[in-house]
């Protein structure tokens, strides 16, 4: 039962990101759904490899945890140069590739 | 209504209904003792800055309030109850009320892992210091969020620059970390004081030759995680009245100071944890007295040891001036953090390869005593030499 | 009494999911997502993964939420922006019949799913040293990619917000 609970919140938290991923328009915090997104994602590793009784959910969160840094990294520097750019920060004005 | 929503969500989920009152039973049982403890190390730690900063400037500090002034944090912090508290008019109230806190939080659960003695430890995790390495962290949080909330331009000036030199150096602080961890095996701050058992020698300072340097950046990098001078640029007076606590008045402040003074000691248990043999005194026989005294005297030891180093960050503090933002970093970036890597790199095969034997750690004492003799000696020849070269007028008074 | 505090983190864990999505302004945004980082990371102790959740902390609450921040606080916003962001409906429309369907399937799913309760995890179940000895033994592999990744991830970024290479 208790493996149940984990997975509703987990499903709820991931599905909080992608709601705000889909309505929001500021680039910052679609970002931030993206995190929401990933930590449902590795809340569910954590607690299969619990119910499991195998560790290899603690690696995979790891690896996501991880690769987050990274993509916060370039993220976050992408962002900065389009705002040099542009000076804007809403999605739906950032048109440049769309020809 | 929502007690009924309460029970169905808990019935569904076949949780039980008294939990709460267990918990908050046992927040209490452990956070009160936490409490007492951060609030008397806040206090003593205020009155010896005072007193040490005046002997150091030839005054005399508190006087007047108990014996030498010693009553004087308390009678201060009363004052700080008393008085009114501000807020501005357009700072984010929520976020402005919640930073203290925040900042306070953070240094405060960090006690909960630190080992007193073998037996007085709150929780003797198995992450311990992986763990006060990253509550730790969140205390940048607290302090970005006191200086947006604050809504004021110097404020926000030292959020950004405590941001900064904080998330940098978190990392050469690591390393140093890592090298204790190393050389113990274990990441439990108890393992690791057990793993320094016997003789003063054994103290993993003297464990190898690449520990003190470590031993040095843990430090450096623990004083700029604290924001203590030489690295109080957050808090600067002279340039940003002062920092990202400037709006703050009244308990708010003194939460602020008490949380400073907290994270002070924090560094400085983990510190004799991880290189000077924790509670142990060094000497086999007190420290296999064991039982209920021996514990009391470990937690005395502990205790002294913590508060000499929070004595040499207030000695630091009074002796140096404040540097640069640009030399802050180029200090954390080009030289602490690849002197750190190449030491942990060097601890590791040292502790794969080299056997550990007593002799070694007398040698590392001797060689040490010797140096710093050595270093004196060029340090008062230079001073000779200055004082010939600039013939200084001697001052009529 | 692990029961309760579930329930209470990750109560805390939706709020501040909550608060992160509907914010206008996106520190407020970011404050909401530190909550919810540090309420997941009680969760990942509660759920016997110690190490998991103490890097949760570390790296998530304490080095990317403070860089989000720092972003955010370096862009400095002109506060016009903010009122500006207007929802499209074809947004709301897209969110709603996307999401919301997905959302029933999957807690539908999990709550028929019957998951066999099991005795208690050993001893040292998520520690350091068991989850290390997983990392540095069947992935070591997959650790040595993130790390390239990783070293990609500090070039890439200073190339990019460098002004002038």
């Amino acid at each position: 039962m208790q493996t149940q609970a984990y997975l509703v919140v987990a499903t709820l938290i991931f599905l909080i990101g992608a709601m705000g991923f889909l309505i929001r328009r500021n680039i910052l915090v679609l970002f931030m759904s993206i995190e929401l997104m990933l930590n449902g994602a590795a809340m569910l590793f954590v607690t299969f490899s619990r119910q499991l009784r195998q560790m290899d959910g603690h690696v995979f969160v790891f690896f996501i945890i991880a690769l987050a840094a990274a993509e916060a990294a370039v993220g976050l520097s992408i962002l900065i140069a389009i705002f040099r750019l542009k000076h804007r920060v809403n999605v739906d004005e950032l048109t440049e590739l769309k020809g | 209504m929502t007690y009924t929503i309460v029970n169905h969500v808990l019935d569904y989920f076949e949780l039980e209904q008294g939990g709460l009152w267990s918990l908050i039973g046992a927040i209490a049982v452990w956070a009160a003792p936490i409490t007492g403890f951060v609030a008397i190390v806040g206090l003593v730690s205020i009155w010896l800055e005072r007193k040490i900063s005046a002997h150091i400037q030839c005054r005399l500090g508190p006087m007047e309030v108990g014996p030498h002034g010693l009553l004087q944090t308390l009678a201060d912090g009363i004052k700080l109850l008393g008085k009114e508290d501000l807020v501005p008019k357009n700072a984010d109230r929520a976020l402005f009320a919640l930073a203290p806190m925040m900042v306070f939080a953070a240094t405060f659960v960090s006690f909960a892992c630190i080992p007193f003695s073998e037996k007085a430890i709150i929780a003797d995790l198995d992450i311990g210091i992986f763990f006060i390495a990253a509550v730790g962290s969140l205390e940048a949080i607290g302090v970005v969020m006191a200086g947006w909330s604050s809504n004021n331009k110097w404020s926000l000036f030292g959020a950004v620059r405590a941001a900064t030199q904080v998330v940098s150096y978190e990392i050469p602080l690591s390393l140093a970390l890592l090298a204790g961890v190393l050389c113990a095996g274990s990441m439990s701050l108890v393992d690791i004081s057990q793993a320094q058992g016997g003789w003063i020698w054994s103290w993993f300072i003297f464990r190898n030759p690449f520990m003190w340097i470590m031993f040095l950046i843990y430090f450096i990098a623990s004083l700029a995680e604290c924001q203590r001078a030489p690295f109080d640029l957050p808090e600067a007076e002279s340039e940003l009245v002062s920092g990202f606590h400037t709006e703050y008045s009244g308990m708010r402040f003194a939460i602020f100071f008490l949380a400073e003074y907290g994270k002070m000691y924090v560094v400085s248990a983990v510190g004799v944890v991880l290189f000077f043999g924790g509670w142990l005194s060094g000497i086999p026989a007190i420290d296999g007295i064991g039982g209920i005294t021996g514990n009391l005297i470990g937690a005395g030891v502990m205790i002294t040891k913590s508060f000499l180093l929070v004595c040499v960050q207030m000695w630091i503090r009074w002796t140096l001036p404040r540097i640069r933002l640009d030399q802050v970093m180029d200090l954390c970036l080009k030289y602490l953090l690849p002197i750190s890597l190449v030491c942990l790199m060097l601890i590791a095969v040292w502790q794969g390869l080299m056997p550990t034997f007593d002799e070694f750690g007398i040698a590392m004492i001797a060689a040490m005593a010797l140096g710093f003799m050595q270093m004196r000696r060029i340090y008062r020849k230079a001073i000779e030499a200055s004082k010939t070269r600039l013939s200084l007028p001697t001052m009529k008074v | 009494m692990e029961k309760t505090l579930f329930l209470i983190l990750s109560a805390v864990a939706i709020i501040g999911a909550l608060v992160t999505v509907t914010r206008k302004n996106p520190l407020g945004s970011a404050i909401g997502l530190i909550v919810t980082f540090v309420a997941l990371s009680g969760l990942y102790f509660t759920s016997d993964a110690p190490f998991v959740g103490a890097l949760q902390v570390l790296v998530y609450a304490g080095a990317i939420m403070v860089l989000v921040v720092f972003v955010i606080m370096l862009l400095n916003l002109p506060e016009g922006e903010l009122e500006e962001e207007k929802i499209p409906p074809r947004s709301w429309a897209l969110a709603f019949f996307s999401v919301v369907p997905l959302g029933f399937l999957c807690i539908a799913q999990i709550l028929s799913t019957k998951f066999e309760d099991k005795e208690p995890v050993g001893e040292g179940f998520g520690s350091v040293k068991a989850v290390g000895q997983l990392l540095f033994g069947d992935y070591l592999l997959q650790f040595e990619v993130v790390s390239l990744l990783l070293l990609v991830a500090i070039v890439g970024a200073i190339v990019m917000a460098k002004k002038r290479l």
